[in-house]
């Protein structure tokens, strides 16, 4: 199999502001047509890295390249090849749904049959087409995220990069762009680089990196990350478990509970005897008609375990 | 008019209308004292307008609404008092300290240095905040400005929250701790009424109420929800909860 060529290469990038060390030698590669996915805690470094890359601030060291050119020598051709999209874009809030977008699509030159194509199908993604005549302004915060969005998607730039896109994004639009994501990487062999605070986007990726206090601490398939958790997830479920939670963070071997609706998820060594103590903890609590069972880790129990261990040593 | 109501918030037939679009439509809605009732919708369904409209920052078209049993069509300024807000884009002041902040916030709810500074001690303690009072906000990770907000919405001591997306961008593990604190507020007998779009966090809530274009289409625990639409998870349920709606208009 032919090596697919390194799209975005970065290499030792350093970068500090007065004493905060937002970057510590990120090394990161991303191949051509991969969406890679960028998670880690607030602060941890990732819209740094994202500026520096986009060319908008500069790194204090280290090197980098965009589709095999240099970051610091050719950075104004980079800056017309990425497609960039900040965390806070800015619209024109008296410009309608329609006038903006159309001001993208004349800024890049989409036009013609393409230019239509690109529209209905962002306009299927956005559900903004009854709306295509109000101002910007007037929209909600998330209707106004995702015509950012399709402003950012109008064109089709060889390499995407995308910080945390989807916050504010409705669960049925959020899957959409996520598909319009796989579309662009797998199809047309867009390179993606993006941040997201959201676990199940992450696990969209073909590979992620879990960033944290400006290092990357690891980088890998969300399958082999998952696999590598070390310790078992037990699911604990029935009604009103929530108070039950922290009767269950004292057990010898229980490394962390977690309330999710009708269900506790415990985090405990890979032993048996953690098993019986929870159960027994419970029924001495006090309740009643509870089902405990092993359940495969998922991405997010990998970040807590990450950040937690990064925050011991 | 300040009748005793087991309800926290409730409405009949509320409407908002911009123009000839109708952004709130007949909606129907009762809070229980004391519930985390989370407030989920697709984008633009109503959501912020509701709960705008709810904290008196909007008029209403027509319908009913009452806050803590004070009718807010005819006592706007009453019901003030007895609510927090925390906006979807929350806005603190960046150049200031923590404690800034809450003096300011403190003061907009007309509280006393004495109370206040009373106040500011007690919040600060179950929110957490002792060991930042004295850092600027800007610079702060967005996980501990969402508390600092938090704390300055409920430093009144109102019997109800209004938290409009608060966990918008947070990572996980502030968004879990985050959910201690709104379960922390409701042990404190506060009403919470709270926006999202994080589904996994939707299912701590007691009740939900699912709107869509204006219109309330599901209210129930999480529980029923899930079970009556057959799916494992409150996303999965919302999904096909709207999905369904947007096929029915094609
Ligand atoms: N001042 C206004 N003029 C015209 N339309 C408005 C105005 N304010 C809000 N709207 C419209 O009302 C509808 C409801 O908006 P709202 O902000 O309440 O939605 P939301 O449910 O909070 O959505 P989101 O999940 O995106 O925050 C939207 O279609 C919005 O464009
Ligand atoms: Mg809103």
């Amino acid at each position: 199999m032919a090596q697919k060529p390194v799209d975005i290469l970065a290499v030792g990038l350093q970068k500090q502001y007065g004493d905060i060390r937002a970057l510590q030698g990120i090394d990161l590669s991303v191949t051509h047509g991969e969406r890679f996915g960028l998670i880690g805690p607030d602060g941890a470094g990732k819209t740094t890295l994202i500026r520096v890359l986009c060319g908008l601030i500069r790194q204090d060291k280290g090197t980098f390249q965009v589709a095999g050119l240099d970051g610091m020598r050719s950075i104004r051709t980079i800056k017309s090849i990425l497609g960039y999209m900040p965390q806070k874009f800015s619209l024109y809030p008296d410009l309608t749904v329609g006038e903006n977008l159309r001001f993208f699509a004349d800024l890049f030159h989409v036009i013609g049959a393409q230019r239509q194509s690109r529209e209905e199908r962002l306009l299927h993604f956005s559900r903004l087409g009854p709306f295509w005549k109000r101002r910007a302004g007037a929209l909600s915060g998330g209707m106004k995220q995702k015509l950012a969005l399709s402003c950012a998607l109008i064109h089709t730039p060889a390499i995407l990069i995308l910080d945390e896109p989807t916050t504010g994004v409705d669960p049925v639009s959020r899957r959409e762009f996520w598909e319009i994501l796989r579309e662009l990487s797998d199809r047309d062999g867009t390179t993606i680089l993006v941040s997201t605070p959201y676990m199940d986007e992450a696990t969209r990726c073909h590979r992620v990196g879990f960033m944290n206090e400006g290092r990357l601490l690891a980088t890998d398939t969300p399958d082999n990350l998952i696999h590598g958790y070390p310790y078992r997830v037990i699911q604990v479920h029935g009604e009103n478990l929530f108070p039950f939670r922290k009767a269950l963070e004292t057990i010898p071997g229980v490394r962390s509970v977690c309330a999710l609706g009708e269900y506790l998820r415990v985090s405990t060594e890979k032993t048996d005897a953690v098993v019986h103590a929870i159960g027994d903890r419970l029924t001495h609590a006090g309740a009643t008609g509870f089902r405990i069972r092993t359940v495969a880790p998922l991405l997010e129990d990998m970040f807590v375990n990450l950040l937690e261990s990064g925050r011991v040593s | 008019m300040t009748a005793e109501t087991r309800w926290a918030v409730e409405t009949h037939a509320l409407t908002k209308r911009f123009g000839d679009f109708t952004a709130v439509d007949n909606v129907d809605l009762q809070v229980h004292k004391g519930e985390i009732f989370g407030f989920l919708g697709a984008n633009g369904a109503g959501k912020t307008t509701t709960i705008r409209i709810l904290c008196g920052l909007l008029r209403a078209t027509s319908g009913q609404a009452s806050v803590s049993g004070v009718n807010i069509m005819r006592h706007p300024e009453k019901v003030k008092p007895l609510l927090g807000y925390m906006s979807q884009k929350f806005s603190l002041y960046d150049d200031l300290r923590v404690i800034d902040n809450m003096i300011f916030f403190g003061g907009v709810y007309g509280l006393k240095w004495k109370p206040l500074k009373q106040r500011i001690d007690h919040v600060s303690g179950e929110i957490g905040l002792h060991h930042l009072l004295n850092r600027q906000v800007r610079g702060l990770p967005t996980g501990w400005k969402q508390r600092i907000a938090l704390a300055c919405a409920i430093l009144h001591d109102p019997a109800i929250v209004f938290l409009d997306e608060p966990t918008g961008g947070v990572d996980p593990v502030s968004r879990r701790q985050f959910w201690d604190l709104i379960y922390g507020v409701a042990d404190t007998g506060k009403t919470v009424f709270v926006t999202t779009h994080y589904m996994d966090e939707a299912e701590y809530c007691h009740r939900v109420a699912i709107m869509y274009q204006g219109r309330i289409v599901s209210c129930d625990t999480p529980h029923t929800i899930k079970a009556q639409s057959g799916d494992p998870t409150l996303e999965d349920a919302f999904i096909r909860l709207v999905s369904d709606r947007i096929r029915q208009e094609v």
